[in-house]
């Protein structure tokens, strides 16, 4: 079993503790499937030969939205080996909350320190302070991860306020409680079905995605109803295909949590 | 932020985005850090395809860094043939490591370790500024421009 990178320098009061939703994201990156999967579609085994070959498609960028404690980014960061085939990978991230953007770079920095991930560790980037996938350059992600807000609300936070809450006030000198709320809020909040943040994602989705070698890892739970978003993304036609690719929590018939596998299915060679 | 991370990045604003002015961002009063990290010379190479090596270029100049050469260069300029004295020339070629030429270092210095500190980030098409404080980036626009 690949190690959990650590953040126990994250302050949860305003960012999203790791929970089984990101220890779901672990486990399914790191299996077997994922990994041959990954590592068959990002083989990097016939550009090492020759360095005049004409495939070298480059280093994959992997992006994670919503980083939250950064823990599934850094985890895929540090065992880029394990997980990829290949260490000269890049890793990228955004969260809305400016608290977690802090927190992240840290423990993705944190975990590519540590002496057993010095073989196999990727190249991170940055965090940046972000809505989504927003400013990210259409078409240029080989990877993306997102464990979103996914728990179903009857609002959804008043992003009118989060310009003030997105910062440390110069009076206060830390938080308060309402603010620490708001940017708890972002993280799980999903509204109608718990939904609507994960479908602006998968909006931008085939825009951001490479387009034929990107692929996406979504966490739902069973109030989005999985299998109607499944349905929805058959429908978007060739090439883009989905399976569920690891789920926790079942019960009779029920899985609490799923991660669906989106991703392009051209035949890259 | 480090150089190599604006190559991903555009305007966050939708009716920017399908314009060619949106990329790149074009750093502004930037406050420079350099952020030493270990040189990995496959790594630099394999990154090179990615790059939008004019936009580089753009970037180089707007932060008065020395000139990028006209066009990305080739593999083979990023690795030297090994010095070897002239005695055991018969199997130089046999398990020598290529030597990371000057290029290459300079590629690295300039993509992961050179970075934005403090500084903005100005969209070409409409203006907007985009602030990068504590080396992080923010791409939240006001209401009214989402």
């Amino acid at each position: 079993m690949l190690p959990t990178p650590s953040t126990s320098h994250v302050s949860f009061n305003n960012v999203y503790e790791p929970a089984e939703d990101s220890f779901l994201l672990l486990d399914t990156l790191s299996s077997s499937t994922e990994s041959n999967f990954l590592r068959t579609r990002f083989s990097n085994s016939h550009t090492g030969q020759n360095e005049s070959t004409e495939h070298n498609l480059g280093a994959p960028l992997i992006l994670e939205v919503g980083t939250g404690s950064g823990v599934v980014l850094a985890f895929a960061t540090a065992n880029a080996i394990a997980i990829f085939g290949r260490s000269d990978l890049l890793t990228l991230g955004t969260d809305i909350n400016s608290f977690a953007c802090q927190a992240s770079t840290k423990t993705v920095q944190t975990a590519i320190t540590e002496p057993l991930a010095h073989l196999g560790h990727g190249k991170f980037l940055d965090i940046v302070n972000a809505d989504l996938t927003t400013p990210i350059r259409s078409g240029s992600v080989d990877v993306l991860i997102f464990n979103p807000p996914y728990v179903p609300t009857s609002e959804l936070p008043d992003l009118t306020l989060h310009d003030t809450f997105n910062t440390i006030s110069l009076e206060t000198s830390s938080t308060t409680f309402e603010q620490d709320s708001h940017l708890l809020a972002l993280s799980y909040a999903g509204g109608v079905d718990g939904m609507e943040i994960t479908n602006r994602l998968l909006e931008q989705l085939r825009g951001i995605l490479h387009p034929e070698r990107g692929v996406a890892y979504i966490l739902l739970c069973a109030q989005n109803k999985p299998n109607e978003v499944k349905e929805r993304i058959k429908n978007w036609g060739q090439p883009w295909a989905v399976e569920t690719v690891g789920y926790s929590g079942k019960k009779g018939g029920w899985e609490r949590l799923q991660i669906l596998r989106i991703w392009s299915a051209c035949s890259i060679r | 932020m480090k150089i190599l991370t604006l190559n991903f990045l555009t305007c966050a604003r939708k009716a920017c985005k399908a314009t060619n002015a949106a990329f790149p961002l074009h750093p502004r009063d930037a406050e420079l850090e350099i952020v030493e990290t270990d040189l990995n010379p496959l790594f630099i190479r394999n990154i090179l395809p990615r790059i939008e090596w004019d936009a580089l270029r753009e970037i180089c100049v707007e932060l008065g860094l020395p000139t990028l050469p006209d066009a990305a260069p080739e593999p083979a300029a990023l690795f030297a043939e090994p010095i070897v004295p002239a005695d055991t020339m018969q199997d130089a070629d046999e398990g020598a490591e290529k030597q990371p030429t000057q290029l290459l270092q300079d590629l690295h210095r300039l993509l992961l370790e050179t970075t934005i500190a403090t500084g903005k980030l100005v969209c070409g098409n409409c203006g907007h500024e985009y602030a990068v404080k504590e080396g992080i980036a923010n791409f939240l626009l006001p209401s009214h421009l989402v």
